[in-house]
């Protein structure tokens, strides 16, 4: 078993056992999971490492709750996630889980704070000015306090996903899943997003799953799972 | 989306026009047909001719007979008027009645002889059931009621025979001939009126025609026209007289104006349709250019209702302001149409464009906008809700 990997643990805010996975079709089909168990911690990092095409990235996608494993059960802060219920896994998401990907994938038409705003308004937990209250100190947390009207396209790549940092924490989420969340930025900029990341969330008591291919950031992490063929290898 | 906004303005704009100017003609038809020839006409006295059949007598039981109804036979005119109106007068919506006593006649003029229809009414009755007092267009309804020999002329029969106001003719019916003067030319707008009415006083008629009792028919106006249908044949059935509503009388040209209506909108509503395929159109490529939006809004926690919900938002606010644009289109040309100069004659008399206003072609126009663009919305809002946020990001959304 790799180390930090706690399948069974009674204190794991995410858990998953015997998650498989195929995409393509017909002849064209790949096993890409075969049967990973996982668990994560509140407030520990978690790095998901491996070559391209080893399942890292699919089996974020699954925990994350968007997408579906063929086989296998998947639990968030104890509770089993129904596999065709889209309504439940669609609100789970909205409640436990932040996401932060290569790409910003910020709303470009909108601004810095009205993107962060997006998750809450979803939520419905706080009013308008208490979300744009609070929009606006995620975004001094991450340094963007001076610049919370500019629209998406008026901000660096580095701005960008630090904009998409503050959008994952807008909710309070329990876990922050990151795919290759610094992959798009150069290594000033790769090093300063991961550390707010990980600072912020380990603040916050949030656990945090991180796929990435920049070994140095994944040495930082309390926790490094090495995948190869859809399993993690010790 | 400019082309869809444009198609929707135009659109609801023009559905309004046409509406307006079909129905304002129409309305204008009934008016006068009403205005002229009432509501409801009685007439002919209905016999329903009957067949007996003896049944086979045994010997010892009674015999009966059967009637077997074998149709209906309809004796011309009104044998007793007085008692038919006062029969009449008791249905909830009738409003006035009319004796009529109308007959063929020649009438000359210095100028040339034509064939002429002689209506005998009593004119305060007349004027109760019909538009006769608007209908006059030269000379005075007060010089007819006073006059004895005065007569009102359908404007088409006095350019013919050249009479204006004061001037004298004869009427000629059988071997007698009496002379009688225009106190009043009338236009109703309808031809075949126009050409050969006059309206004697009642009782001038009856000389003239010599028929001393009787009436033709009784010409009936009731508050509500609409119901006349029903009160024509609630009044047959009960009266025993043919009783025929102005629906069906002018059923023809109802269905001329009904047909013109319907297609007019059909044609119209194509603006619509092109305005509902704009509408898919646009929000499918929206859709293909924001898939990435679409996946993070779900991964967020937004539900396919949801992003449905966004694009279905995107299209009524489109719709929206067409639709106030169009209603503001439709009611500007309305009135631009409405002073615009048109001369009619023939089923009835007008000089400019006739046009209804009213809100139920806004809004005919505004519900027909809606269904046409928000079920061509709807397909590609709900495409866009089944996209799979994992396939989005992983890149292989279909």
């Amino acid at each position: 078993m790799p180390s930090g990997v706690t399948p069974f643990a009674d204190d794991a805010v995410l858990r998953c056992e015997g998650l498989h996975r195929s995409l393509g079709q017909g002849e064209g089909q790949v096993h890409v999971l075969r049967g990973v168990s996982f668990a994560a911690r509140r407030g520990e990092v978690y790095a998901m490492v491996g070559p391209s095409g080893c399942g890292k990235s699919t089996l974020l996608y699954l925990l994350g709750l968007l997408d579906v494993p063929d086989r296998g059960e998947i639990w968030i802060d104890g509770q089993l996630m129904p596999r065709d219920d889209d309504a439940a896994r669609t609100a789970a998401r909205g409640r436990h889980l932040g996401f932060v990907f290569q790409f910003h994938f910020l709303l470009l038409e909108f601004s810095a704070l009205e993107n962060v705003m997006l998750p809450m308004r979803k939520l419905g937990r706080w009013s308008l000015s208490e979300m744009q209250d609070r929009a606006h100190s995620l975004l001094t947390s991450v340094g963007l306090g001076a610049k919370t009207h500019r629209l998406g396209n008026q901000l660096s790549g580095g701005e960008q996903q630090r904009v998409a940092i503050a959008r994952a924490l807008a909710n309070q989420p329990s876990i922050l899943l990151a795919d290759e969340p610094t992959g798009n930025l150069d290594v000033r900029n790769s090093a300063m997003v991961f550390d707010l990341l990980t600072g912020l969330a380990r603040q916050n008591g949030q656990a945090i799953v991180v796929v990435t291919h920049n070994p140095e950031l994944a040495a930082r992490c309390d926790h490094t799972l090495p995948m190869r063929d859809g399993q993690f290898v010790t | 989306m400019v082309m869809s906004l444009a198609c929707i303005t135009l659109g609801v704009g023009l559905f309004v026009v046409t509406q307006a100017t079909t129905t304002g003609f129409e309305r204008f038809f009934i008016k006068t047909i009403v205005g002229t020839n009432g509501a409801i006409r009685i007439e002919d006295r209905i016999q329903e001719t009957l067949r007996t059949m003896e049944a086979e007598r045994g010997n010892d039981a009674s015999g009966f007979v059967v009637e077997v109804k074998e149709g209906r036979k309809y004796i011309q005119g009104i044998q007793d008027p007085a008692l038919l109106i006062e029969a009449v007068r008791r249905f909830a919506n009738v409003a006035g009645t009319s004796e009529v006593l109308y007959g063929a006649a020649e009438i000359r003029s210095s100028f040339k002889n034509e064939a002429a229809r002689v209506y005998g009414i009593q004119l305060d009755d007349h004027l109760q059931v019909s538009d006769l007092a608007r209908q006059i267009v030269r000379g005075y309804l007060a010089d007819f009621r006073q006059t004895p020999a005065g007569t009102l002329v359908g404007i088409k029969l006095a350019e013919r025979l050249q009479l204006e106001v004061g001037d004298s003719f004869q009427l000629q019916v059988g071997g007698e001939v009496r002379r009688y003067r225009v106190s009043a030319i009338f236009e109703t707008g309808i031809g075949d009126i126009d050409k050969d009415r006059v309206f004697l006083h009642l009782g001038e008629a009856r000389s003239l025609l010599r028929r001393p009792t009787g009436a033709s028919f009784i010409q009936v106006n009731v508050i509500d026209r609409d119901r006349a249908t029903q009160d024509a044949a609630h009044m047959e059935a009960v009266l025993g007289h043919s009783a025929s509503s102005w629906q069906e009388r002018e059923r023809t040209w109802l269905d001329v104006f009904r047909a013109l209506r319907l297609s007019t909108s059909i044609t119209v509503s194509v603006f619509t349709l092109i305005a509902g395929i704009a509408m898919y159109n646009t929000l499918a490529l929206v859709v293909m250019e924001k898939t990435k939006d679409i996946a993070i809004l779900r991964s967020m926690g937004y539900t396919r209702r949801d992003v449905t919900r966004i694009f279905l938002w995107q299209a009524a606010m489109v719709l929206a302001v067409g639709a106030l644009l169009g209603c503001g289109l439709g009611a500007a040309v309305t009135y631009g149409v409405s002073l615009m100069k048109i001369r009619i004659r023939g089923i009835f008399t007008a000089d400019h464009f006739i046009v209804a206003w009213s809100g139920w072609h806004y809004l005919s126009a505004v519900a027909i906008s809606v269904v046409m663009v928000m079920a061509a919305s709807l397909i590609p809002a709900r495409r866009a809700a089944r996209l799979e946020p994992g396939d989005v990001i992983r890149g292989t959304a279909q």
